[in-house]
């Protein structure tokens, strides 16, 4: 489904705070692998998103999306196939319009919808959106009408997760989408994650730093560090792997341990 | 009396089109576009021009068309050129003083004598001889609110709205915000101009500095409106402009009547209470705070 062929990026080239922040990675993503990555600080895992989301474009390499050669895509084209979650629950919804504007938007998605600029939200639609907000169990389907700036985070970032698979894309990014959430929040947005997932075997790929989610959900399990992958578990090997175990083959593979102040251990 | 409040009542709704399309770009767009001055004049100037020449329903039209095409200048610097977008404004807003001098031959000020407007149109089809350009205006307003407000709930009018809310959020939701600011800031700038048409064919002519502080007292009238009616909806950011424009239009008729402060201090006035009212939540802030200074002051000095 997404295959980089040894992309590279760096930040700053020829200045003193020149970082190479991607070191010639290559990865292949089958359809409907659900991959953790776990890594120290600013070993380029947010890096790695934004270069598959298209936030910048890489110095060198290529990426391909279902075969199709998105490395020179601007991001709001590759937006139409890729899903994006942020850590920050308020980067993913307009504050100042209604939960159902937000939907609407997110439904620009899909084929019908993409040039019809001046049609406006049907009955249909709008029935179709409520459905979806009644899969979240969080009440929002009767609150259709409020601003998306009066929910809590968790409803938010709930929201966002909403919009960003209603029409199921090709690819699904988190990104510590819930590490700014209480545990309890963080625990059920990760269960609707994992239900969504499933359920349209949407391929997906999820920083977290928590190790014990980074082996509980998913297939596979990458580390990166310095910019490049240093471990890629997955299949029998990944079964039965405790979190000491992953710390042990991180530093093995690393050549240090595994540095990162946020880390999870439980 | 009656004249006066007739007259705050037209002009009111003639220049409610300015806050309308600063509501756009300024509050929906969150982008501070300073091609309005300048596309107001350049919307009088072509709308003039082409009464003259004895189009004055397309004289309208055209100063909408080339409002557009100054809001599109605008958003080309910002958006693929990387002017900083209220650099970009002032950029196009000076352009536009050479290209509107163009639009009226190449002199400073065009004026009407017995050729046809819009309103002198209206009158010779018998609509009540003294309500006649009350009508328009009002009319032409109200149908340009309606429209903006109806667009603003289509798919690609919540796009523009979202681009102004969460620009993080709208290039993950496969919008071009690069589209998007060049179709509000067109639009918004069509509404100026056609501002500016409007009032130039009511009052027979255009002049090169007409347009001079427009955007400060279009703010004015956005913030009076929203200060009245209050902020939320699309609807309610219209009934605000236009509430905001004649309130405005009032108090100028009246500090006109009466003299209370010279009529050449209105624009000092004006920006006063314009850079007040866009500090007040800063100012709020800032008495909170020495509020709270003052009265752990008091606490901890006993």
């Amino acid at each position: 489904m997404l295959e980089l062929r040894n992309i590279s990026k760096t930040f700053n080239p020829g200045t003193v705070n020149e970082k190479k922040a991607i070191a010639g990675i290559s990865l292949h993503l089958e359809k409907g692998d659900f991959v953790t990555i776990v890594g120290s600080n600013g070993a380029g895992k947010s890096t790695l998103f934004n270069a598959v989301a298209g936030s910048f474009y890489v110095d060198e390499g290529t990426i391909l999306l279902a075969g199709e050669d998105i490395t020179f895509q601007p991001e709001h084209r590759r937006s139409r196939v890729i899903g994006r979650l942020f850590q920050d629950p308020m980067r993913g919804t307009a504050p100042h319009m209604t939960i159902e504007e937000n939907l609407a938007l997110a439904y620009l998605r899909t084929a019908k919808n993409q040039h019809a600029f001046f049609s406006r939200t049907t009955r249909a639609e709008k029935q179709f959106f409520r459905d979806q907000l009644a899969l979240l169990g969080m009440g929002l389907e009767d609150r259709l009408r409020q601003p998306v700036g009066l929910l809590s985070g968790g409803q938010r970032q709930a929201l966002t997760l909403l919009m960003a698979t209603m029409v199921p894309p090709k690819l699904l990014l988190l990104d510590e989408h819930t590490a700014a959430l209480d545990p309890a929040t963080a625990e059920k947005v990760l269960s609707l994650t994992r239900s969504i997932v499933s359920q349209h075997h949407i391929t997906t790929m999820m920083v977290t730093h928590n190790m014990q989610n980074a082996l509980d959900l998913g297939n596979r399990t990458l580390m990166m560090d310095d910019g490049s992958i240093v471990l890629d578990i997955r299949g029998a090997e990944r079964q039965g792997l405790t979190v000491s175990d992953l710390l042990e083959r991180f530093r093995s593979g690393a050549g240090k341990a595994l540095d990162n102040d946020r880390i999870l251990l439980s | 009396m009656f004249y006066i409040t007739q007259t705050a009542l037209e002009l009111g709704f003639m220049y409610a089109l300015v806050p309308m399309a600063l509501f756009l770009s300024y509050r929906v767009l969150d982008i501070a576009d300073l091609t309005t001055d300048g596309a107001f004049v350049l919307g009088a100037a072509v709308s003039v021009t082409m009464a003259a020449s004895g189009h004055p329903v397309l004289g309208l039209l055209a100063a909408m068309a080339a409002g557009a095409c100054a809001g599109f200048v605008t958003a080309l610097w910002q958006t693929r050129l990387g002017v900083p977008s209220i650099l970009a404004g002032i950029i196009t807003n000076t352009g536009l003083y050479t290209v509107n001098l163009m639009a009226m031959g190449w002199t400073s000020n065009a004026s009407l004598l017995k050729q046809a407007t819009v309103f002198t149109r209206l009158r010779d089809m018998g609509v009540s001889r003294n309500w006649h350009e009350l009508i328009l205006a009002a009319g032409i307003t109200i149908l340009m609110g309606a429209l903006l407000c109806a667009f603003l709930g289509t798919r690609l009018g919540l796009s523009i709205r979202a681009t102004g809310d969460n620009r993080d959020m709208v290039r993950a939701s496969s919008i071009n915000p690069t589209f998007t600011i060049s179709v509000g800031l067109c639009i918004a700038n069509a509404l100026t101009a056609l501002s500016g048409a409007v009032v130039g064919q009511a009052q027979k002519s255009a002049d090169i500095n007409a347009g001079t502080g427009i955007v400060v007292i279009g703010l004015a009238c956005l913030i009076i409106g929203e200060t009245i009616v209050g902020r939320g909806s699309m609807l309610r950011g219209m009934v605000a402009v236009i509430v905001g424009s004649i309130v405005y239009r009032f108090i100028y008729a009246i500090v006109l009547y009466t003299k209370v402060v010279p009529i050449d201090c209105l624009k000092l006035v004006t920006a006063l209470v314009v850079a007040l009212a866009i500090a007040m939540p800063t100012l709020r802030q800032w008495v909170a705070f020495q509020q709270r200074k003052l009265a752990a002051r008091e606490k901890g000095g006993t």
